[in-house]
């Protein structure tokens, strides 16, 4: 024992000096010891206590840290459930899983702790299971001494010699698609002086499913093995479920905040870019391992391997976790959402404050749009301002429906030119552009039945001028539009979902 | 007189099995687990295979006549804690079982003595494997995507609350049915299937050991339906029972 405590004080001492030598760089924060020394640093004796029954959580929980400073006897039962839950809106599929959940329940326990495991594989289940997990040395990390009937527990026993993030799966065969079916999670392995704490930490993993029928059609869908062989997902998901973590089920922080996610990618075939909208990552523990990179837009996490990433929260808003092969994040589900609340920070980030026009090389044609604007500021807008530059602004958008001689197309588009509904009333003239309009018209004695989109993209004095246009060309003849009649109506009525303000 | 009788009920019994049994013509085929290196033609002899696994009905006339295997009998080497733990007593079916349904949580032991009960014995694999290659209309259809994909779909769907009973789905090219899409069943050499317990060991001196594992690999995918099956008995130990593991008996064609 004294042996080994003055081994360790050797370890550290040498760590110290290293560090000393190496603390040239002024900017650098407190190095870490440049050599942890790996497996052969991480047994810290035998078990000392009484055995400790492990915390499991489902995800997007993470277990509290251990707050042990010794190592200790842990005991983790985990019970292999074959359960049929949707994989999104209206589909179902059978998950093989650790837990109840994909991905399965995170197990934390510290550097140097004796784990004693008990795999246990549901009597109602189909399949035998095993557990293979990358926190442990030794063949097959568990695999063989695993492998477990329905009905049936197995137990073995590993020292955790190494810290990190490590994924699990089933190994049983076909591997592929045990894992394919969710069989994966995170085990957390604690540096011996644990993790500084943070306000929040979150579980999220991801995987790449493959089913018979096409995404999101409707029904039970089996595992298709041939499109497994193809990498040709179906789905790719965070925590096994398309929108698991969107609306309700958001992850949640204030600003303020420090938020760390556990990810994990099971695969059984992607490696994930894994990104967040919005944010940079501060700190990122790459591959899971003892380091830290600092400042990262993205983060390579490969299949059967994982990550620590972790940011300060400081303008609210929805920050959008994805895997940034981008298709995956926004036509196979890998998209999250995280939420933080909190007072708008103005002096970080505005919002959107300008929304113009921008024609490029047609950005002289389109002066007279902002002479009508100046002109108005000045009190001094006249009709022929606004028609001059209500006129450029309809040749840019209105005119690709309507025409630029005000027609129409026969059957398809209204006439604008001499139309009896448009000069019939202004205020629903407003309200067309702003809101669009859609169904059944009657223009000059002709019926239309089409969508026009809402245009309120454009700001108050361009509505006014582009109406003030259409008012006043092709034989029609009109009072102008102002600007406060159309702000007027902008705030009285609700723009349709997905419009400009 | 009373003896007569005796002598009739027997032969009638007998006459009532052996029509329960479909006669399957051997020969050579290949088995998705090859006898040794390279991938040689399995043999399988001429033999006769139940039409349908044992039911529930089947199995408690065999606890009454030998209580032995009843589950408070029974030795624990024999068969463990969930051995027809879903009966409700040790000599009664209950009423949320029905007799036509395939007997499940029982342990290989108490299977073989069935099957010896009845001067019969259980299949082997091989002879398995080829009787369940067959679909409705062919001796060996496992090259056909519709017949794999029932078998796929069986694994894809959790454990039913009720199992269904025998004999409901067609019977195969031989007149045998619910090889697959039922239950899982023991076969004679469960425990000499040679399947690593971490399926991932492909290479090293164990090679031959697990030449089996050639096949797991994704080479061998149209197969890896039936490969599961193996993968499941191979987790197995002789006095296991699971909730979904039934039998059925063989026996050499004379």
């Amino acid at each position: 024992m004294s042996k080994r405590l003055s081994q360790v004080w050797l370890v550290v001492l040498c760590a110290l000096a290293l560090s000393a030598c190496s603390k040239q760089s002024p900017s650098s924060a407190p190095a870490a010891p440049a050599d942890t020394g790996g497996s052969a640093s991480g047994d810290f004796g035998p078990p000392q206590g009484e055995p400790v029954k492990a915390v499991l959580t489902s995800p997007p929980n993470v277990p509290p840290p251990t707050g042990r400073t010794h190592p200790a006897k842990v005991i983790v039962e985990l019970e292999v459930r074959e359960v049929q839950k949707p994989i999104a809106e209206g589909v179902n599929y059978t998950f093989w899983t650790f837990g109840g959940t994909t991905p399965g329940s995170f197990i934390r326990i510290r550097q140097g702790d004796t784990v004693e495991f008990h795999l246990k594989n549901y009597p109602d289940n189909k399949m035998p299971h095993n557990i293979d997990l990358h926190g442990v040395t030794g063949p097959g990390g568990g695999a063989a001494s695993s492998f477990t009937a329905p009905g049936h527990e197995s137990q073995f026993t590993f020292k955790a010699l190494n810290r990190g993030l490590y994924v699990y799966h089933c190994a049983t065969a076909p591997v592929g698609m045990h894992v394919a079916n969710g069989m994966y999670g995170l085990i957390f392995v604690e540096p011996p002086e644990g993790m500084p704490p943070v306000d929040h930490e979150y579980y999220v993993m991801q995987g790449d499913f493959y089913t018979v029928g096409k995404y999101r059609e409707k029904g039970d869908q089996p595992f298709d093995m041939q499109k497994a062989i193809d990498e040709n997902p179906t789905y790719v998901l965070f925590n096994g479920m398309e929108g698991s973590l969107t609306g309700d089920r958001a992850l949640t922080a204030k600003t303020g905040e420090t938020v760390r996610l556990y990810v994990g990618n099971g695969g059984p075939n992607l490696v994930s870019s894994f990104h967040v909208i919005g944010e940079i990552f501060d700190k990122v523990w790459f591959e899971g391992g003892t380091r830290f990179q600092e400042n990262v837009q993205t983060t390579l996490i490969p299949a059967g391997g994982a990550v620590i990433a972790q940011f300060k929260l400081e303008v609210p808003g929805s920050y959008i976790l994805v895997d940034h092969s981008i298709f995956r994040a926004f036509n196979k589900g890998a998209l999250a959402i995280l939420k933080a609340d909190g007072p708008e920070r103005k002096d970080i980030y505005s919002g959107k404050e300008v929304d113009a026009t921008y024609l490029g090389d047609k950005a002289l044609s389109m002066a007279a749009v902002g002479e009508a604007a100046a002109a108005r500021a000045a009190g001094k807008l006249t009709k022929e301002d606004q028609i001059k530059a209500g006129g450029l602004l309809f040749n840019g958008t209105c005119s690709v429906c309507h025409q630029p001689n005000g027609a129409g197309l026969p059957n398809v588009f209204p006439p604008l030119a001499k139309s009896d509904f448009l000069m019939a009333d202004k205020e629903r003239s407003i309200d067309i552009v702003l809101n669009g309009r859609t169904g059944k018209v009657t223009v000059n004695g002709a019926e239309y039945n089409s969508v026009m989109p809402p245009m309120s993209q454009h700001t108050d004095d361009e509505v006014a001028n582009i109406l003030t246009f259409v008012r006043n060309s092709w034989g029609n003849q009109g009072e102008a539009v102002s600007k406060d009649e159309v702000a007027k109506r902008r705030g009285a009525t609700q723009r349709p979902p997905g419009a400009a303000r | 007189m009373r003896h007569l009788l005796l002598i009739a009920a027997v032969l009638c019994g007998t006459a009532a099995a052996a029509s329960e049994h479909a006669a399957i013509g051997g020969g050579q085929f290949s088995s998705v687990l090859p006898q040794g290196p390279g991938n040689e033609p399995v043999t399988v002899a001429p033999f006769k295979l139940d039409r349908h696994p044992v039911t529930n009905a089947e199995f408690l006339a065999f606890v009454l006549k030998q209580p032995r295997w009843r589950r408070d009998r029974v030795a624990t080497l024999f068969a463990d804690a969930g051995y027809l733990a879903h009966w409700r007593s040790a000599t009664d079916l209950g009423g949320d079982l029905r007799p036509q349904q395939p007997v499940t949580r029982v342990s290989w032991f108490a299977a073989k003595a069935y099957c010896e009960s009845r001067g019969e014995r259980l299949p082997t694999w091989y002879e398995w494997e080829y009787a369940a290659a067959a679909s409705e209309t062919v001796p060996d259809a496992r090259g056909d995507p519709a017949w794999r994909q029932r078998i796929l779909d069986w694994y894809a769907q959790p454990s039913p609350p009720v199992l269904p009973d025998v004999g409901r789905s067609p019977a195969n090219y031989y007149g045998v049915s619910d090889l697959h899409g039922l239950i899982w069943e023991w076969v004679l050499d469960f425990n000499a299937l040679l399947v690593s317990s971490d399926s991932r060991e492909q290479g090293g001196a164990d090679r031959l050991r697990f030449c089996g594992e050639g096949a797991l690999s994704a080479a061998d995918r149209e197969h890896y339906a039936v490969l599961m099956r193996i993968a499941f008995l191979s987790s197995l130990e002789a006095r296991y029972t699971t909730a979904n593991l039934g039998f059925r008996c063989a026996q050499d064609a004379r």
